[in-house]
């Protein structure tokens, strides 16, 4: 069934899963893909750089390892890190990508359990900010159990301003920071 | 009121010296003006009442503070009625070397009672944390600040330090296992345990009185609520059912109502409660962003962070008339914690780029910074009385 899913995916060329099937990045998402993982190594294509027309992502089909990769290969390519509007607890268009990839994996293995940190921009109160952040990994919660993730496969934390991606007391390095990262849980 | 200050006798040099910590712990008060006399003057100087008239000082104090050779100090002083030429206090203490300058921040309580008529708060303790590079670190120090010794060190953030009322016991939230957990640690053996471990986020606790239970939130069942936890930790009660955030909680003295913060109004606001859970009262109204609220000890005075424009201060709310009232000019303060007095107030700040610490008088008028380590130091919480 897994196998039936993404061969699905990529024959519907579902936009979700362009990049996971090695097309093009839509050039007008100005999203960063860009997250900082829980060993804080940065994973993505950075900023700016424009993908390369001709790149194919080789794709190998196995006894079921081969969805394993290739659904490893599509969070690699959204990312894990969901970035939200200044006071805003509303998953955008383009973290609906990034919450689609995850809800594929898990709804792949049940077994599979993740981690979603929310974290705020650097104004206001420590705690104030630590239930703002719990507001958006909820949100990000509840848009993976819609598409069908089991609550028992999640668990909704916060960081609040704590851990910041981005050092810098500016609009920039804010947008960055309020964000929500999908972790595997430990 | 101005009080002349000798320096001590044979005490030692610098910020370490008794008088210096006497003088700079009266001055932080903000209810005299410290004076030095122009002669040398111990314990057991007569009053040179003449001197003392002629620099306009209403109250003398003298001493010494002379190591022993088995490494105790022993302190000797007389605190003199410079007006009415009597004397006012005269002791000799003996103290461990570790503990001079709680000995002089004893000093200074005793010549702050004696002259104001209101007990002194400086004997008294501070936490707070320190973040370095890669480091948090959880402090507890005297109430400048100063003398600090480590409680926990940590690689993962640190908030929310709170102080049970026996001032042995310090709760906080610590992120050391991936998440938002909620702490009590004994201060004296270091022995500590999770009160709060549920899934989702743990935070802001806060002493009942009695020190039996604590107010906590959790967001086990959704967004952030309040509970009430036994201070052995088990299930807690919970206290709020919203579907807004509820945070911060903080009991008042009698430790019938809570005060809390909730955007249940579509921003964050301070609101009261009782604790058999009837319906909250709004109790901030002036701007939209107040949080961070804390009690004075007699249960008259609210003091909270209030948000203008971009700016974030500490500001206080009588709470019988409802004047406010904003004691900063500054642009993030945080964490506002009355001095066990009620007169002080010590809250974080940043200035130069750095988390610092502040104390303030209740007017404003007279604002301290604590330390200067050269590390943010933040989430202060002043402690109880020593017992």
């Amino acid at each position: 069934m897994n196998r039936t899913l993404l061969t699905l995916a990529c024959t519907l060329a579902v936009s979700a899963w362009l990049s996971a099937c090695g097309s093009r990045v839509d050039l007008k998402d100005e999203v960063p893909v860009e997250s900082r993982s829980a060993t804080g190594s940065t994973s993505g294509s950075g900023t700016g750089s424009t993908p390369s027309q001709s790149q194919v992502t080789t794709v190998t089909a196995g006894r079921g390892d081969g969805d394993a990769a290739a659904m490893a290969e599509a969070l690699r390519a959204v990312g894990r890190t969901v970035y939200f509007d200044f006071d805003s607890f509303v998953v955008r268009d383009d973290g609906k990508r990034v919450v689609d990839a995850h809800a594929k994996v898990l709804a792949a293995d049940r077994s599979r359990r993740m981690m979603i940190e929310g974290h705020t921009d650097d104004l206001g109160g420590r705690e104030y900010n630590l239930a703002l952040g719990q507001k958006r990994a909820l949100a990000v919660l509840n848009s993976l159990t819609l598409l069908g993730v089991s609550p028992n496969q999640l668990e909704a934390v916060s960081f609040g301003k704590e851990r910041p991606s981005v050092d810098g007391a500016n609009d920039a390095a804010r947008a960055k920071n309020r964000r929500a990262e999908i972790k595997d849980a430990r | 009121m101005p009080v002349a200050i000798a320096p001590f006798r044979a005490e030692a040099a610098g910020n370490a010296a008794t008088s210096a910590i006497v003088r700079a712990d009266l001055e932080r008060s903000g209810l005299f003006k410290l004076l030095t006399p122009a002669q040398a003057l111990d314990d057991r100087s007569p009053l040179p009442q003449a001197e003392m008239r002629a620099a306009g000082a209403d109250a003398l104090l003298t001493g010494s503070s002379v190591r022993m050779a088995d490494g105790t100090y022993d302190i000797r002083y007389r605190l003199w009625d410079a007006v009415k030429g009597q004397e006012l206090l005269a002791r000799a203490v003996t103290v461990p070397g570790d503990d001079l300058r709680l000995a002089a921040h004893r000093v200074a309580d005793e010549v702050y009672e004696k002259l104001t008529g209101d007990r002194g708060v400086f004997a008294t303790r501070i936490a707070y944390v320190t973040k370095s590079a890669r480091q948090f670190v959880l402090h507890v120090a005297d109430s400048d600040g100063e003398g600090g010794r480590v409680a926990l060190t940590s690689a993962e953030p640190i908030i929310s330090p709170a102080w049970a009322p026996n001032g042995r016991d310090l709760a906080y939230v610590s992120f050391e296992s991936g998440k938002a957990v909620v702490w009590v640690q004994d201060l004296q053996t270091g022995r500590r345990s999770t009160i709060a471990n549920f899934p989702g986020t743990n935070s802001a606790p806060a002493w009942a009185p009695g020190g039996n239970q604590l107010a906590v939130t959790l967001s086990r069942d959704s967004v952030a609520q309040l509970y009430l936890i036994n201070r052995e930790g088990g299930q807690p009660r919970r206290l709020t059912v919203s579907s807004a955030i509820d945070t911060e909680p903080v009991f008042a003295p009698d430790g019938r109502q809570i005060y809390f913060v909730s955007d249940r109004g579509g921003a964050p606001q301070i609101y009261r409660m009782s604790l058999d859970g009837s319906t909250p009262e709004r109790v901030t109204f002036q701007g939209n962003y107040n949080i961070s609220p804390t009690i004075s000890p007699d249960g008259k005075t609210l003091a909270y962070i209030n948000r203008q424009g971009s700016a974030y201060r500490v500001t206080t709310q009588d709470l019988a008339s409802g004047t406010v009232r904003t004691l900063s000019d500054t642009q993030a303060d945080e964490s506002p914690s009355f001095s066990p007095n009620g007169r002080l107030l010590v809250y974080a700040s940043r200035a130069q780029g750095r988390d610092i610490l502040m104390t303030t008088t209740l007017d404003g008028s007279i604002k301290t910074r604590l330390l200067s380590s050269g590390l943010d130091v933040r989430e202060p919480a002043w402690g109880p009385f020593a017992r």
